[in-house]
């Protein structure tokens, strides 16, 4: 990983920097002006929080089944990064939503599904920091339930939704849009890759410390 | 299942357990065997307790492992629990429930005649004339007498007893000391953590020290434990 | 052997109620001011705007639950009789299933004094479907208990565990709770929409299933250190 790091660093600039060239470049959206540029890293967020919940749910279910360590490294770094890149995404959407539709929000289905699941991952978080010796294993089994309620999350808010519907839809992408928010979304994936290999490194390394301090104890 | 889990000794080897940084235990491996009573002695905060926990199979150690007449406790399955029985500090005893009560619950949980049990549990502890009062209403002595007998209710193999004397007057601790040589010598394998040394030096038959989660030393009793434990561990 | 335990520990617990009451009596009372606080908040010129009846009701089960199920396990965190119940033979998720049947059958009497309460309060028609409704409160109930028995039952051992309880509990719950609305208003609408609340009792049902698969396989290896 560390050998492959600078390049990766240097390939994920790069791609924001098309991303940014290419978002400057697009087509303005004919009502809103710039601020419809938001969408570029918006939607991109999304992307990476969902990215971020399935690693750590899948690495959930390797720390309650067998209690590996690596996994519990890549869950904490996995939950960390879907509250980071899903708390880019709920300021981001609230911004564009005000030009868009001229309210911060909105009880849209996927804003819905997003924040429940944000705040499942910051409960993760918040079990880890005070829960005490133990609550990797707490912390997993939230994440497990988070990750298994999603799909039922968007079934029922789409449910409940229907019932009082709004005129507000997200809009269908133009090709021209197309190619920039592709471009985007590639940075924040790799950016996301990166950034858990960076907190799986740093997870590890800790972990190494705390063998080190029990290894002279003894 | 109809093959036995019962076991005559009980090997712990190399066990170590830690919490995030702090060591518990620190590579204890010991070997009891039927009929001894071996006593687990030590400062507090020494790894008793968590050693005791292992051996109940209520924490997993972080390395090592424990051998129940040589076999691992994932192959002998739950019924392994049926040959333990754990007494720890907390007593585990419903207190808005009776003595009565109590001892029924846990001897039905363990699959054994209650109505049989329940009585003689209740007058070995001294508590038939309380047995339908609420614990909550027992002195601590009380609640210790009868924590031990509901320990012992299933007449367990195995036998982890985590200061059992806390609270009794000269004659239970007599008659408890009593009733646990009986348990060896019927075959049971008792394991007591107390850092009380005077109550070890005349039950026990081997002891182990332990400070640190480390095993400083593992012997027969022989007569002069307290002088040697002062030693071994450093004035406590 | 498992339904035995489950029985066993159900009855132990019934039997410790029994002698006070406490859990039972002041999980309702607590319901019963939510209720009111929540009609008093909402309530405007005398007339509480639709859809209000069912919300109240399923809020103030969550709130109750939540409240019940931090005593039911500082019950057995009191003389870590759950250790003792760890270390019989009894088969672990037995325990599970026992406690959790408890909680269910507290929130069921709750929901037996709430619903007449929130009808009377509200003029909500609960029963214009009974069989509907009572399958809907059951798996909404059934549902919130079973994430909650298990969350419950693993923080017994941590230190901020009152409040971490309803922050673990709530957003994995929600989804319950808007089933267990819609569906519960579906009802209550004129007339009454029971293919609608069919529907919102099939997610639900799903939902515990998926639930109950999950608490009863990490329930173990939750419980153990």
């Amino acid at each position: 990983m560390r050998k492959a790091f600078a390049p990766l660093a240097l390939i994920t600039a790069v791609l924001f920097a098309t991303a940014v060239l290419l978002i400057a470049q697009a087509p303005y959206e004919s009502t809103m002006g710039l601020v419809q540029k938001i969408f570029y890293f918006h939607v991109p967020s999304w992307i990476g929080m969902y990215a971020a919940i399935f690693t750590c749910g899948a690495a959930s279910v390797l720390v309650l089944a067998n209690g590996s360590a690596v996994a519990d490294r890549f869950a904490v770094a996995g939950a960390e990064l879907a509250v980071l890149f899903g708390a880019s995404g709920l300021v981001t959407g609230p911004l564009w939503a005000r030009k868009a539709w001229g309210v911060w929000w909105t009880w849209e289905v996927r804003l819905v599904t997003a924040l429940l699941l944000w705040l499942v991952f910051v409960a993760y978080l918040i079990v880890r920091r005070y829960g005490g010796p133990g609550s990797e294993k707490l912390a997993a089994a939230v994440a497990l339930f988070g990750t298994a309620v999603a799909p039922f999350v968007y079934v029922s808010v789409n449910f409940w939704r229907t019932m009082h519907p709004l005129t507000t839809v997200v809009p269908t992408l133009p090709r021209t849009m197309g190619v920039p928010m592709a471009v985007s979304a590639l940075a924040f994936l790799m950016l996301f890759y990166l950034l858990l290999m960076l907190r799986v490194g740093l997870a590890e390394r800790q972990a190494t410390l705390d063998e080190l301090y029990l290894a002279l104890e003894d | 299942m109809t093959a036995s889990v019962d076991f005559d000794s009980v090997q712990i080897l190399d066990v170590s357990r830690h919490f995030g940084r702090r060591r518990a235990l620190s590579r204890i491996s010991l070997t009891a065997r039927a009929g001894e009573i071996v006593g687990l002695l030590g400062p507090n905060g020494a790894g008793k307790s968590t050693l005791l926990s292992i051996l109940a199979t209520l924490t997993t150690p972080s390395t090592g492992e424990v051998r129940y007449g040589d076999r691992r406790p994932r192959d002998l399955g739950a019924s392994l629990r049926t040959c333990i029985g754990l007494l720890a500090h907390e007593l585990f005893l419903y207190p808005e429930l009776s003595a009565r009560q109590n001892l029924a619950f846990f001897a039905d949980l363990y699959g054994i005649d209650a109505g049989a049990a329940v009585p003689a549990a209740l007058d070995r502890a001294g508590l038939g004339t309380r047995a339908d009062d609420a614990v909550s209403e027992f002195s601590r002595g009380m609640r210790q007498r009868l924590a031990l007998e509901r320990a012992l209710l299933h007449r367990p193999r195995l036998v982890l007893l985590d200061e059992p004397f806390t609270g009794l007057d000269d004659e239970a601790v007599h008659l408890v000391s009593a009733r646990l040589r009986q348990l060896a010598a019927d075959g049971a394998i008792v394991m007591v953590a107390t850092h009380d040394l005077e109550l070890a030096e005349g039950l026990a038959t081997r002891v182990a020290f332990v400070r640190d989660g480390r095993l400083i030393a593992d012997e027969p009793a022989t007569p002069g434990l307290r002088a040697r434990y002062r030693r071994a561990v450093g004035s406590a | 052997m498992f339904v035995r335990t489950t029985l066993l520990v159900l009855r132990k617990d019934f039997a410790i109620e029994r002698r006070s009451l406490e859990i039972f009596v002041t999980t309702l009372f607590f319901a019963v001011a939510c209720v009111l606080v929540f009609s008093f908040g909402l309530v405007k010129e005398g007339r509480a705007p639709t859809d209000v009846a069912a919300a109240i009701l399923w809020i103030a089960i969550a709130f109750a639950g939540t409240l019940a199920l931090g005593r039911t396990f500082e019950r057995e965190r009191y003389g870590e009789t759950i250790r003792a119940l760890l270390a019989a033979p009894a088969p672990r998720p037995a325990l599970y299933v026992g406690k959790l049947l408890g909680v269910v059958f507290l929130l069921a009497v709750a929901e037996a004094i709430l619903v007449p309460l929130i009808g009377v309060l509200f003029a909500a028609p609960f029963f214009a479907k009974p069989l509907a409704f009572v399958a809907l409160l059951a798996a909404g109930t059934i549902g919130f208990a079973t994430v909650g028995t298990l969350f419950a039952a693993m923080l017994m051992r941590t230190r901020s565990r009152d409040v971490l309880l309803p922050i673990l509990l709530y957003p994995i719950t929600i989804p319950v709770i808007i089933c267990g609305v819609r569906g519960t208003a579906a009802l209550l609408a004129t007339p009454a929409d029971e293919p609608m609340a069919i529907m919102w009792l099939g997610i639900l049902v799903a939902m515990d299933t998926v639930f109950m698969t999950i608490a009863l396989w990490t329930f173990e290896t939750l419980m153990i250190d």
